[in-house]
């Protein structure tokens, strides 16, 4: 099918974008276009205004600012796959966004893309979850910052205004020193994932004295396995406290639809934790299911 | 309908002026409006790759692009591959390995192979076999396109220095340099598939 008729706006500054999305009706923002786009060309959203953000000046950078990675909000995914600071500073964003899509989605997708549209199985928006991110928004009265948890407010809905527009993402950095592990389960490598699991942990003195685990794709936004956290915080690692802790996730109100029922992510979840928790206390290095391809 | 907007869109080095409501996306502009039906659409929301184009270096799926954000970027199609009525290696490694058979996914897999190569001639087994996954293809079962795309690497990464001191005359014509296919089907099969 072909996408719907639409009036194109082409602004070249993030005042202009706004200024655009206070007048207009029934507009969409368009970044990389990777999801965006399939839904126009299947008619599943029917704008009268495409506003498309491509050509707006100071919006693609990755930057590191008083212990928080900055990352634009039109940054292409495959510069954040590439960057080494994102590689040195935050080994989470950087394992996850390899299962974003492919290489070639990458190439045009972008993070602020993204995290606004709040697919649950989006791999940014569990790291941002799992970082406790903060996401900037400008609006006409200025600009204001969202914490991740407060972000999502349905299915497939940010907690922003129609007249507002995320311009950034601040991500607070784990010490250097600190474990990430990213693991996500899908039918075929680069298919959505069914289930994802998140893994950061500080251990220090062979005990765990930080620790975040976040599950996607089990519910409309991610889910800090909090109880998990709590259970583990303390401990010394090992795989009969992390398959002990892991049995809250059990729990988690899941979605079913046709490519998995709640039970199954249900046992997803609690499966993927564990191992994410394993891979990331270094505990998983010969495990079987641990292998690139 | 909307109002149309006069665009250039510049492909393998040729400037096309169109005149496009901004709906239209990049493939159907590139095949209706240019002319150029080597660029294929199999599914239209961005899963199978066969709209795959290179677009400033990087491979893009063109279905997933309006025309008019193509407008001033540089855009390479299948018709651009081949060069001087020569065919690019990648095409010359996909007709020896048998990497197509109906042909409709094979625009998209060159492209995308070409980008892959030029921007990463040393890319390994792994990665390499990761970035070919982004494309479908119901014909071949893929360890074909996998084989042919591995040759054209190994052929067009630079020789090192030892070997290109034995080497002796220029390298064979495009037809010899098939690798244990049997004679190609057509007589003059670069005749065939040489641009415009």
């Amino acid at each position: 099918m072909k996408p719907p008729p639409f009036q194109y706006h082409d602004p070249k500054t993030v005042a202009e974008a706004v200024s655009l999305l206070g007048t207009l009706e029934n507009a969409k923002l368009l970044a990389g276009g990777q999801s965006l786009m399939p839904m126009l060309n299947m008619r599943f959203v029917l704008p009268d205004h495409v506003i498309d953000l491509n050509r707006v000046e100071g919006l693609a950078y990755i930057r590191e600012t008083a212990g928080a990675l900055e990352i634009g909000a039109m940054t292409r995914q495959r510069d954040v796959e590439f960057s080494e600071l994102v590689k040195q500073k935050c080994p989470l964003l950087h394992q996850a966004v390899m299962h974003i899509g492919h290489r070639q989605t990458r190439n045009r997708g972008t993070i602020g893309g993204s995290l606004c549209h709040l697919d649950p199985s989006a791999e940014l928006v569990s790291v941002a979850a799992a970082h406790d991110a903060t996401v900037a928004v400008e609006g006409p009265n200025g600009r204001r910052e969202i914490a991740f948890k407060d972000f999502p407010a349905g299915y497939l809905t940010p907690a922003i205004e129609l007249n507002e527009m995320v311009t950034a993402v601040r991500i607070p950095l784990w010490p250097p020193g600190h474990r990430a592990a990213f693991i996500e389960f899908s039918r075929r490598h680069g298919d959505f994932a069914i289930v994802s699991a998140a893994a950061l942990l500080m251990i220090d003195g062979g005990r765990i004295t930080r620790a975040s685990l976040t599950l996607g794709g089990v519910a409309v936004a991610p889910v800090r396995a909090d109880a998990v956290e709590r259970a583990i915080i303390g401990q010394p690692p090992s795989s009969e406290l992390f398959r002990t802790a892991c049995e809250w996730c059990r729990s988690v109100d899941a979605m079913a639809d046709i490519h998995a029922s709640a039970d199954y992510r249900q046992h997803l979840a609690v499966v993927l934790a564990r191992r994410a928790l394993e891979k990331a206390a270094g505990l998983a290095d010969n495990a079987p299911w641990n292998r690139t391809h | 309908m909307t109002a149309k907007t006069e665009i250039t869109l510049t492909i393998n080095g040729r400037e096309h002026r169109i005149s496009v409501e901004p709906r239209k996306t990049l493939v159907d502009a590139i095949r209706d409006d240019c002319g150029l039906t080597g660029t294929h659409i199999g599914c239209e929301h961005g899963v199978c790759g066969a709209c795959t184009v290179i677009i400033d270096g990087e491979a893009v799926r063109s279905c997933l692009m309006f025309a008019v954000q193509a407008q001033g970027k540089p855009i390479r199609t299948i018709e651009g591959l081949g060069q001087n009525g020569t065919l690019h290696p990648l095409q010359r490694a996909f007709m020896a390995h048998h990497a197509l058979q109906c042909g409709f996914c094979t625009p998209g897999f060159l492209m995308l192979a070409a980008a892959t190569l030029e921007r990463d001639p040393g890319i390994g087994e792994d990665e390499l076999l990761d970035v070919l996954s982004s494309n479908l293809c119901r014909c071949t079962g893929y360890s074909t396109i996998v084989k042919a795309v591995r040759a054209a690497q190994a052929e067009l990464r630079p020789a090192p220095v030892a070997e290109v001191a034995k080497a002796g005359p220029e390298p064979a014509p495009a037809r010899e340099a098939f690798s244990g296919a049997g004679e190609p089907m057509l007589e003059q099969p670069e005749q065939a598939l040489v641009a415009e």
